[in-house]
């Protein structure tokens, strides 16, 4: 390791970190751009102007905003999110157990989807222009153009409702065995693999095409290489930083964007915590699910930005 | 060797080879086009033939054709390929893989690009061995660092362990040649593998190349468009026009009495008899103890740099790559403004920043650059383009503009015809002619020209530096010359300047630059360009070691 490598990677988590915070000024600022407030919200039909008054210096609302930002940030940064308005529940507690559940559809939708896009990528290349070529992007392109609430339709009508392998609702709960687990998000994660796979094959394949361009390839090729070869041992490891882009990119996705997956299977992950908060306008619950996953689009950003740094020789092996 | 049969015949016989391709010109039906007509050719096993043309002649696609190989959409259609006895287009897929990397290799132009960035050289150079299972990894790596040592690479047990930038251009070109030699091939095609090189680097890795051929009795294929280089290496020439042959035979036969009016043109030195300008009393353009640096001030290109350059004359600047030339130009253009110093032109000192020139500055100093085709917009035809600097700095429109554009084609030996053609179909001599005609329509008192000669064919060339002198006969131009070729030097040149790391190293009227004594540097950059004399290069490498010796 370089210590030029070192600044660089120290660099990017600062940016990180800076930026995270800029975000939850932005989240902030922005719920206190609503109208009406959260005194208002929780007293309702029966707010007269002393009760308001009242249960504003109960919360303290009536403090200067960046008072109650600093208030908010340092209650964040000590694991305490707030109470939701709508249930009275501490929000940390229920985020967890909601947090853990999309970590857990969003990593086996990963594990299925990450190997499988790379691999159909290398295949697309090898017989490019080809009918296999033509028809892995064909068939990834038409799972992206379908909405991914029609994918969730098509897959609960054939292995829920038709042949009964699958459940069309993803229930879990406490003390369901790993194997059930599995099986009770099998849809929503084949779902959210058909829906970010065509773009990672599609990224993969183009970057490994850009390559193929390159002298060095054409030097393997001289050498007696066969294709496959060619191409998975000296296309590839140059292709790697754009390929972790996308990878990244669309993991973030499965974090942040499975709202939709997340209500059609009923699973109790972040989305559907968002979802049913937002129609509460339960503010405090959307500004912590808001910043959480802003947290986790930039640390995924940044992980894919190191990585494309650490990938690159030149950098790790300065002359 | 393949199999251990013995085999008679020679090691390589092309029989009326055809190569062709398909274009597909903008606008027009896709055509077939033959790139190589019915060429045939022999070698033998050990020897060296040196395949010799301009851009275009069908050099590389020939050697490719030993490996059964086709750049881009090019197809073999005819004749035979027979390698050690046996017609290598027959062989199919699998048989030309086996062969390539095994029994013959390949050396790249340019090492820098074709070493894998990703990986180690060890990996690299090792990897066509262990492909095809003639040697254990032990033994690959142990006959690779022979090789190394033998190519005289700097600590040879260790330079495999590094990435191929970490490693320099002539060091790269070297493991290259180690590379295709590690499989113990029985032919190795070398594709203009030192073209991309300093001439003091060239020598080196030339000799190198030669060592090694002699010592591995491999026989090879060597390319290049430099007949000086060729005789070098070679036992025999073969000399290549748009992929037909015009002539072939022994080395000493081929530049001592060519057979063919062609042969003889390339042969023939090609030095512009040019009677020096004395310097006059003012210079017009004066370049005062300019440093400067990228990176903020961290990378010192340009160490305290001070020449003059005087009206009608032209000042060459020569030096390696790296030596600080085109940065120079940079500065007094203004693109890269100095830390110190000052650029001095008809007695007021000009702005440090191009955004700060006037107009009338920006007139009197035009450039040229080295490749023609990326300094004109494709979409603008030749009128347009001549046409723009009379627009832009002397307002002129309609008739006016088009009578002046045919003038100036017409000063660079161009017809009218050309006023409506794009880019895309003119030659690369043509292009540079336009690219000449729009610096002068801006009626300039300079023109830069970086390395413009250096992308075209030796003919061509030829050909622009003559037009060049023309020109400045006519104009009363000033000219500076930018290049790493000393022959062009000497065709040009009023004065020249050395430059060496930033420094001028050398500085002075023509006659009095290229007179002994020289400076070290000086000696060894004229004792490096290859003269066109079999032995040459032996002397050469000789009389350095004597020198290195005595120091």
């Amino acid at each position: 390791m370089s210590s030029s490598l070192v600044v660089l990677v120290a660099q990017r988590i600062a940016l990180g970190i800076l930026l995270v915070l800029a975000v939850s000024v932005l989240i902030f600022a922005g719920t206190q751009i609503l109208p009406g407030d959260v005194a208002q919200a929780i007293l309702g039909q029966s707010a007269t102007p002393e009760s308001l008054a009242n249960l504003r210096e109960q919360l303290g609302l009536n403090q200067p905003a960046y008072i109650r930002y600093f208030h908010w940030l340092g209650g964040v940064l000590t694991g305490d999110l707030g109470t939701a308005m709508s249930s009275g529940q501490d929000i940390a507690t229920s985020i967890k157990e909601r947090l853990w559940n999309t970590l857990f559809l969003a990593f086996w939708a990963a594990i299925v989807a990450i190997p499988l896009a790379i691999t159909l990528g290398l295949i697309a290349v090898r017989y490019r222009n080809g009918w296999v070529d033509k028809l892995i992007s064909g068939l990834a392109l038409a799972s992206t153009s379908f909405p991914e609430f029609f994918i969730g339709y098509l897959l609960v009508f054939y292995f829920a409702v038709q042949h009964q392998c699958f459940p069309a609702i993803s229930t879990v709960y406490d003390g369901m065995s790993f194997g059930e687990r599995l099986q009770a998000i099998a849809l929503p994660a084949a779902a959210l693999t058909l829906v970010v796979l065509a773009h990672m094959m599609r990224m993969t394949r183009a970057a490994i095409l850009n390559v193929m361009q390159s002298a060095y390839v054409e030097t393997a090729e001289l050498k007696g290489l066969s294709a496959s070869a060619v191409i998975r041992k000296h296309a590839f490891p140059n292709a790697i930083a754009p390929i972790i882009n996308v990878v990244m990119l669309n993991l973030a996705y499965l974090v942040v964007g499975v709202v939709v997956v997340e209500v059609i299977f009923v699973y109790p992950g972040m989305g559907q915590y968002l979802v049913d908060h937002v129609t509460k306008r339960d503010v405090p619950v959307v500004q912590a699910v808001g910043l959480i996953f802003a947290a986790v689009y930039i640390t995924l950003n940044i992980v894919a930005d190191i990585a494309a740094i650490v990938a690159n020789p030149r950098l790790r092996h300065p002359k | 060797m393949v199999d251990g049969k013995a085999k008679s015949g020679p090691l390589l016989d092309i029989r009326n080879l055809r190569i062709e391709a398909t274009v597909y010109p903008p606008g027009e039906a896709p055509r077939t086009i033959t790139l190589v007509h019915d060429v045939s050719l022999t070698l033998e096993k050990g020897k060296v033939l040196g395949l010799i043309g301009e851009s275009g002649a069908g050099k590389s696609t020939i050697g490719l054709s030993s490996m059964g190989y086709g750049r881009g959409g090019v197809r073999i259609t005819g004749g035979e390929v027979i390698l050690n006895g046996r017609d290598i287009l027959k062989g199919g897929k699998e048989g030309l893989r086996k062969l390539r990397g095994r029994d013959v290799c390949y050396v790249a132009q340019s090492a820098a690009a074709a070493f894998n960035p990703a990986h180690r050289l060890m990996d690299q150079v090792v990897e066509a061995t262990l492909l095809h299972g003639t040697a254990t990894r032990a033994e690959a790596v142990k006959r690779a660092v022979a090789l190394f040592k033998k190519l005289s690479l700097p600590n040879p047990e260790t330079i495999g362990q590094r990435f191929p930038h970490q490693v320099s251009g002539g060091q790269l070109q070297r493991v290259m040649t180690a590379m295709a030699l590690c499989s113990e091939p029985d032919l190795i095609v070398f594709d203009e593998p030192t073209t991309a090189l300093d001439v003091t680097t060239q020598i080196d890795v030339l000799s190198a190349i030669k060592d090694a051929i002699r010592d591995t009795h491999v026989a090879a294929l060597y390319i290049t468009h430099d007949l000086a280089v060729v005789a070098q290496v070679s036992d025999e020439i073969m000399v290549l026009r748009h992929g037909r042959l015009v002539e072939w035979g022994g080395t000493r036969q081929i530049i001592k009495e060519p057979r063919q009016e062609y042969t003889n043109a390339l042969v023939s030195v090609r030095e512009i008899e040019h009677q020096e300008q004395q310097p006059g009393t003012t210079p017009m353009l004066s370049v005062k103890n300019v440093t400067a640096a990228y990176g903020g001030g961290h990378i010192k290109v340009l160490k305290n740099v001070s020449v003059d350059i005087y009206p009608g004359q032209t000042l060459a600047v020569v030096g390696e790559s790296g030596s600080g030339k085109s940065t120079l130009a940079r500065t007094i253009t203004g693109l890269l403004p100095p830390e110190q110093g000052s650029v001095v032109f008809d007695g007021r000192t000009l702005a440090n920043r191009l955004a700060d020139r006037p107009k009338e500055d920006l007139r009197q100093l035009q450039m040229i650059y080295q490749m023609a085709d990326v300094a004109m917009n494709p979409r603008q035809t030749v009128g347009t383009i001549i046409g723009r600097p009379l627009e832009f700095y002397f307002g002129m429109k309609g008739r006016e503009r088009d009578k002046r554009v045919a003038e100036l084609l017409d000063e660079i030996e161009m017809g009218k015809g050309f006023i409506d053609r794009y880019p895309a179909e003119l030659s690369g001599g043509q292009k540079q002619r336009v690219c000449i005609a729009r610096s002068l329509a801006a009626k300039p008192k300079l023109i830069i020209c970086d390395e413009v000669t250096s992308a075209l064919d030796p003919l061509v060339a030829h050909g622009i530096l003559k037009l060049l002198l023309n020109l400045q006969q006519i104009e009363k131009v000033a000219y500076l010359f930018i290049t790493h070729d000393l022959a062009t030097v000497k065709s040009i040149a009023d004065s020249i300047a050395v430059m060496y790391r930033g420094e001028v190293v050398r500085y002075g009227p023509k006659s009095k630059v290229l007179t002994p004594p020289f400076d070290a540097y000086t000696d060894l950059l004229l004792s490096s360009v290859p003269e066109m004399e079999i032995g040459w290069l032996e002397k050469a490498i000789k009389g350095r070691r004597m020198e290195s010796a005595g120091n």
